[in-house]
């Protein structure tokens, strides 16, 4: 199978262009090409993923896309752990929620268009994922920012979904400019965007400033596509989108991009020792920070985007640790609770028809018992209780963070951990418990949408244990970095995570369920805090003000010295051009015998530049003739 | 002695192929017959380059090393006859309107691009001098097509003569290189070249022959002739002339100063650096004023010249790859272009700039042909023309000749200035007329490919560039 891995991302490019180009108008044909194509790439890349399990090998072959003068770029495919793993989870849960959007988007009047972008976005994804060099990687992770704009902003019409598409794309544009730069200084100094080359070439190069220097630039564009404190403000808008779209791309696969880039160059990383800091404190306070935002969030999915994010943050600070393992096996772990938390709000955004503040649900149990029971299967993996996929992920990354001396990170983790706790069950007891807060009539999503639920809910209880103690050749088995990562059992650890979810969760009920003292109450009393987490820290506003005022500030100036100055040089270029145009063209006067005099003096000027050459030899001519 | 047929195959098919048209014409005077023979000469050029294709991978020589069939006269062989099929198919659409439509105009274009096909196979001096006069005389007397117009025997007239004079110059370069080495054969005078010491004769043959060459390529000053032939010809023979015949120009260009004046280069390439400076720079300004649109696309033709010079300046692999890759870019570009100039100025009888106006609206397929096709030859990136002037930059860049780089990409933004303003007519004013312009099925085929090409090449250039690459590979031995 390995040597048709290629097709995995092309099969979702033929479905795009056959849905762009042909079969557009036919709406079931339309999707069922995208399904079809999705499935089969997860069928193909299953395949791999066996093949790799009996011969963990890497596997690299590629098409020369540009050779040049020394320059060689391939479009290519590399398939080592952490590519298989990508492409198993992108294939797998792409393929379920495009089934599941055949239940939530099938009145949309955009129908084919919807599924015509997600295959855009699988071929983006997937493209990224098997990139082989640093140009492939670049020009995918822009494709999948665009899928992801074209995306979000899929209802254009509505006001809020355009501004969000356009704040995502510009703002991980920010992160992207960073990414070229150091992709340019990294083949200025090596010559080669090739991965292979260069984890080989890399060796005397560690700890030059250079080098940390390009590192933490690359980092920029994680900082922006996962989104990382400062650039995360683009995440929570992004729900504007269609739910299955923030389920399969700002939760489990697409924003993952920024990790999984970091993992595939961690041979830089690993080589730069303050690049790597740098990215365990962006990582350690995205997840605090973002959680805290989480517990004062109303409406369902921004506290499942803000959730992401703080995860994501997980995920970057076990890379900064040297967690290579942990972090994959965080990513892949959360790839499936995520999506089914945010598939779960789906399902009951449609049965409540659009409403999304959790003030205006409750009692949900009784009338969606399905999506209730999966959400709370998917709440307890986040939360990270035993036995629960999120609880054996977690637990590896705090191992991690001690194991190599980090305490300070890890007890930043341990609070994430709880805040985790806390406002996941508060989503839960609020939204799906006690009697309803609104006059709604709810209903239980069709079968299309909670058999995708049941699905990702087994694997939301069961993927944990791939990577847990108990079996021998686990995930850190086929996914490391240097050497096979071997998981043990740390009980101190175990108890202590098991322990702070149990009060995060106990307090949530405590509040939200039993009421022992009232929501209200407690918002007045913490009014200041809870202002401040509720407004989101007032980052935007900060963004906003900078923005307006010193920006268009500088923007002001620019502008006159682009009207006066850059203005006055380009028109007088234009009338230059036109100028010195006109005069050369008087030469032609259509007459036959000004044209021959004009090759002959022609002649007459190459004898007079050889003369001015080596007039020598010009003498020598001379005697000839 | 042996002659190996098989290294003629492309020239004899094309040969009977045009005999085989001309029979076919005199036998059959039907109805139709023109359209016929159109599509059987635009079939059988195609199927020649397909043999051609074939032709690309040998190395050897045959007819006492008359005939020569190597890497560079396969390559060029296959543009040849690329453009060939295309001005076949182009001019299908254009005799309709013309009225007086005559079969013999496909035979001659057969028997033109054979003569193009001779030129670069050519092995000795006499043979290549006998090849270039077939070529211009078929020229002429296709330029002269509509002989009742003035315009096109005016056209005709100052392109026979001003041939007649730059090739008398190139003859007597010719001469002086028989007269050097005692023998008329290529690889003979080559070697005779390297082995003596330089001396003043033989600078005086490079500078002769580059006059003459310089007058096929249409390099600044030899370029006079172009705008006015161009303007006064058929518009598909105008785009043969800028295409097909251009390149014919470079492989002769290639064949003769990198192997021959090799041990000189020191010498031309300061000949060639000034040439191509003036050519650049001319051939872009006085595009920018012009209101006929043959007459801009000629000029922007003789500013392609002075890009593709900079590869021979260069004289390594790179160089000469770019080249190559320019002259096939160049003729989807210019046949493109003016492809779009013989379907519009079929519907409207009209070639001036003006004319364009809202054609977007129109025919949304011509305006997106023109606008691609001229900033391909602008050079924007994702189009073809874009790789090609990379890889000639970089070569020359390689060379140390950074300010002529520059001065290149300079006047490329000047082409980029004349061509949108080109796209500006284009899509932003409104039409004159509402009526949609009907491309017919020919054309359509000529255009819509040309388009797909340039935009496959601009993004995946790959392919060509290695078989450019192993082409210049196989000159430079």
């Amino acid at each position: 199978m390995i040597e048709y891995a290629w097709l995995i991302p092309l099969l979702p490019l033929v479905s795009f262009a056959l849905i762009v180009f042909v079969t557009g108008r036919n709406r079931l044909l339309s999707a069922g090409i995208s399904i079809a194509a999705i499935a089969a790439s997860f069928v193909i890349a299953a395949g791999v993923g066996l093949e790799f399990l009996h011969n963990p090998e890497t596997v690299e072959y590629g098409l020369p896309w540009v050779d040049v003068l020394g320059l060689r770029v391939e479009m290519g495919v590399l398939l080592d752990g952490i590519s298989v793993l990508m492409l198993l989870i992108v294939t797998f849960i792409a393929t379920l929620i495009q089934i599941y959007s055949l239940g939530y988007m099938h009145e949309d009047p955009g129908f084919s268009r919807y599924y015509s972008y997600m295959s855009l976005f699988a071929f983006s994804m997937l493209g990224l994922v098997v990139a082989t060099n640093f140009l492939q990687l670049y020009i995918f992770f822009e494709l999948v920012g665009l899928a992801s704009y074209l995306l979000i902003g899929f209802w254009y019409e509505k006001h809020s979904a355009a501004e969000a598409a356009k704040k995502a794309f510009v703002t991980t544009r920010a992160g992207d400019f960073g990414l070229l730069l150091g992709i340019l200084i990294l083949f200025s100094l090596f010559g080669t965007f090739d991965f292979t080359e260069l984890a080989d070439r890399i060796a005397g190069f560690d700890n030059i400033p250079l080098l940390t220097l390009l590192t933490v630039l690359i980092f920029l564009g994680p900082v922006g596509k996962s989104a990382q404190v400062p650039l995360h403000v683009w995440l929570p808008d992004a729900m504007e989108g269609p739910t299955p779209v923030s389920a399969l791309i700002h939760a489990a696969t697409m924003v993952a991009a920024g990790v999984y880039l970091v993992a595939r160059t961690y041979f830089l990383f690993a080589n730069a020792p303050v690049a790597l800091t740098v990215v365990a404190w962006v990582g350690g306070i995205t997840a605090l920070f973002a959680a805290t935002i989480a517990t004062a969030q109303d409406d369902i999915k921004r506290v499942l985007a803000y959730s992401t994010i703080s995860q994501l943050g997980y995920m970057m600070l076990a890379l900064g640790v040297g967690g290579f393992t942990a972090s994959m096996f965080h990513l892949t772990t959360h790839a499936f609770f995520k999506a089914l938390l945010f598939l779960g709000a789906g399902s009951v955004i449609i049965g409540l028809h659009h409403k999304q503040n959790i003030w205006e649900m409750g009692g949900l149990y009784k009338k969606m018992p399905i999506t209730t029971v999966t959400f709370l299967v998917g709440s307890l993996a986040l939360a990270g209780l035993f036995p629960f996929a999120g609880f054996w992920s977690k637990d590896s990354i705090f191992a991690v963070a001690l194991e190599h001396g980090q305490v300070a990170l890890y007890w930043l983790a341990v609070a994430a951990a709880f805040l985790t706790a806390f406002y996941t069950f508060r989503l839960f007891f609020v939204a799906f418990m006690g009697r309803p807060r609104s006059d709604h009539h709810a209903v239980e999503s069709p079968p299309s949408m909670t058999g995708v639920l049941v699905i990702l809910a087994l694997f939301a209880i069961g993927v944990g244990f791939i990577g847990s103690p108990f079996i021998k050749e686990g995930f850190g088995h086929f996914i490391y970095f240097g050497k096979p990562h071997v998981e043990h059992l740390h009980m101190n650890i175990a108890l202590t995570s098991t322990a702070v979810t149990l009060a995060g969760i106990t307090l949530a009920w405590l509040v939200y369920s039993v009421r022992v003292t009232s929501f209200e109450t407690l918002s007045v009393a913490l009014k200041p805090a809870y202002l401040l987490l509720k407004n989101k820290y007032y980052i935007d506003e900060i963004y906003r003000w900078v923005g307006e005022r010193v920006v268009e500030g500088f923007g002001f100036v620019l502008q006159w010295f682009d009207r006066t100055i850059i203005d006055g040089v380009v028109n007088g270029t234009g009338t230059l051009t036109e100028a010195i145009g006109r005069r050369l063209r008087v030469v032609h006067t259509g007459d036959l015998q000004t044209y021959a005099l004009v090759i002959l003096s022609g002649v007459a000027l190459l004898f007079a530049i050889l003369a001015l050459v080596d007039p020598v030899k010009v003498l020598k001519l001379g005697g000839i003739l | 002695m042996v002659i190996d047929l098989n290294l003629l195959l492309p020239e004899i098919f094309t040969g009977l192929l045009g005999v085989g048209l001309l029979v076919l014409f005199f036998l059959w005077r039907g109805e139709g017959v023109v359209r016929a023979i159109g599509y059987l000469a635009a079939v059988g050029l195609a199927v020649a380059a397909v043999l051609a294709y074939g032709t690309v991978a040998l190395d050897t020589s045959t007819l006492q090393g008359t005939w020569l069939a190597d890497p560079l006269a396969g390559y060029f062989k296959v543009v040849f006859l690329l453009s060939g099929v295309m001005v076949a198919l182009l001019s299908l659409s254009y005799l309709e309107r013309l009225g007086e439509s005559l079969a013999e105009f496909f035979i001659l274009l057969v028997f033109l691009t054979l003569s193009m096909m001779v030129v670069i196979s050519a092995g000795d001096l006499i043979t290549l001098y006998l090849a270039l006069e077939f070529q211009v005389i078929t020229f002429a007397i296709m330029i002269g097509y509509r002989r009742r117009e003035g315009a096109a025997t005016e056209a005709a007239l100052k392109y026979i003569l001003l041939n007649a004079f730059s090739s008398a110059i190139l003859l007597f370069g010719l001469s002086l290189l028989f007269g050097l080495s005692g023998t008329v054969d290529i690889s003979g005078i080559a070697a005779a070249v390297s082995a003596g010491s330089p001396q003043p004769a033989l600078y005086l043959a490079v500078i002769f022959v580059l006059a003459g060459l310089a007058f096929k390529v249409s390099l600044v000053p030899f370029h006079m002739w172009t705008p006015d032939v161009y303007q006064g010809a058929p518009t598909p023979i105008t785009g043969f002339l800028a295409a097909g015949s251009k390149a014919a120009g470079f492989a002769l260009l290639i064949r003769l100063f990198l192997t021959i004046f090799a041990p000189v280069s020191t010498v031309w390439t300061t000949v060639f650096v000034v040439l191509s400076v003036l050519t650049i720079i001319l051939g872009n300004f006085v595009a920018v004023p012009q209101t006929n649109m043959k007459r801009l696309l000629a000029y922007a033709s003789v500013g392609s010249a002075g890009y593709m010079i900079m590869g021979l300046i260069a004289a390594d692999v790179t160089g000469v790859e770019g080249v190559l890759f320019y002259a096939f870019m160049n003729v989807l570009a210019i046949l493109g272009a003016f492809g779009v100039a013989v379907v519009f100025a079929n519907a409207t009888g009209r070639d001036d700039i003006e004319a364009y106006a809202g054609l977007s609206k129109r025919s949304p397929l011509l305006a997106l042909v023109m606008l691609l096709s001229t900033l391909s030859i602008a050079g924007i990136p994702g189009l073809a023309g874009f790789v090609a002037k990379f890889v000639i930059f970089w070569a020359i860049i390689d060379k140390g000749l950074v300010a002529l780089a520059l001065l290149g990409v300079v006047m490329s933004i000047v082409a980029v200035f004349y061509f949108l303003r080109i796209a500006k007519v284009m899509y932003v004013f409104e039409p004159k007329e509402e009526t949609p312009i009907r491309v017919a099925p020919a054309a359509r085929i000529v255009l819509v490919a040309s388009m797909v090409l340039t935009l496959v090449l601009g993004i995946y250039p790959a392919p060509l560039l290695d078989l450019a690459r192993e082409v210049a590979l196989a000159v430079l031995r």
